[in-house]
């Protein structure tokens, strides 16, 4: 069975589902399971005191592995507080580092996310970096302990899909760490297009999340995501300029007389 | 006596334990985490902790994110 490993903990699924921007966090239930996910992100913020229990865990059902974000954080040390915070809820070790302060195109600050992986790592985190795809960054997150890398697509929430694609390529061939596309992916397609190219993973949130048919979304992400898979494990046929033909060309046509 | 809590101030009648003012507030201690003058505090620190003059709180919760 192919399954992906990341700290030490084995999934089947190769897709991670966001869980912002639904109109009714009712909805989550649903979404994980028609995607088929097993590693669902959350963020950690203030409580509303006129909603004291609104709380995201409530839909999120047992045995799925939770990926809390420092969302919010502008620096290594902000992201670091958050992180300490997210597991002293109790919701295991693993972080999703997001170090943000460009508001318009919410490009991660990969220095700081360095400097913030370096820390948690240390502390006993299951570190997963959101970055800008760059190779000398992912070989620093390697050095310092990541356990995956995780470079965007294209700005989160874009739906843009793989835009920074030759990048990614090259961080998946050298970097020895599973890489697993977080944001910008908007279609099925994308993901897939993804995974064929040998990414371990895919993480998205607001494809599925504004869709017409949000769990309908779901379902396509987790088909798709899992076909990419495995045509990438398959081997992709190479491609040619010039046709080659299929069908046997038995030539019998040619041999008669005119 | 004044606390602030998620930043904004609270007035309260005299010290509480921790515990006792998330049942006055009608929060579930579930799944919450707790930051007591900047200092994360464990769930069993929770009935130890009496609020004082001028404390600060963050009392957070897990939310929708991607």
């Amino acid at each position: 069975m192919d399954k992906l490993t990341i700290g030490n903990v084995q999934l089947e699924s190769r897709l991670f589902v966001g869980t912002g921007k639904y109109g009714d966090d009712a909805l989550i239930p649903k979404i994980i399971e028609k995607s088929g996910s097993q590693a669902i992100t959350v963020a950690l913020r203030r409580i509303n005191f006129s909603n004291p229990n609104d709380n995201v865990l409530n839909h999120i059902p047992q045995g799925v592995q939770l990926l809390p974000n420092t969302s919010g954080a502008r620096n290594a040390e902000e992201a670091v507080r958050i992180a300490r915070l997210a597991r002293a809820a109790g919701c295991g070790n693993w972080i999703k580092i997001e170090v943000i302060s460009d508001n318009k195109y919410l490009l991660p600050d990969n220095f700081e996310t360095i400097k913030a992986t370096e820390i948690l790592s240390e502390e006993g985190f299951v570190v997963l970096p959101y970055i800008s795809p760059d190779l000398m960054v992912a070989k620093k997150l390697v050095e310092v302990g990541a356990a995956a890398v995780m470079p965007l697509g294209a700005p989160i929430g874009s739906n843009r899909g793989l835009k920074t694609k030759e990048l990614i390529r090259i961080l998946i061939e050298e970097i020895p760490l599973p890489v697993i596309v977080d944001a910008g992916i908007g279609k099925p397609s994308d993901a897939c297009e993804a995974m064929e190219m040998g990414a371990a993973a895919c993480l998205l949130n607001t494809a599925i999340a504004t869709a017409g048919n949000p769990i309908l979304m779901a379902e396509a992400f987790g088909q798709a995501v899992a076909a990419g898979r495995k045509a990438y494990l398959a081997g992709l046929g190479v491609s040619k300029i010039e046709a080659q033909a299929s069908s046997p060309l038995t030539g019998f046509l040619y041999g008669e007389k005119e | 006596m004044k606390i602030v809590v998620n930043g904004q101030e609270n007035f309260l009648e005299c010290s509480l334990p921790l515990l006792d003012f998330l049942q006055l507030k009608n929060i579930n201690p579930q799944n919450i985490v707790i930051e007591h003058n900047y200092a994360i505090v464990k769930r069993d620190g929770w009935s130890e902790i009496i609020l004082q003059e001028n404390d600060n709180l963050e009392i957070l919760a897990f939310v929708g994110g991607g």
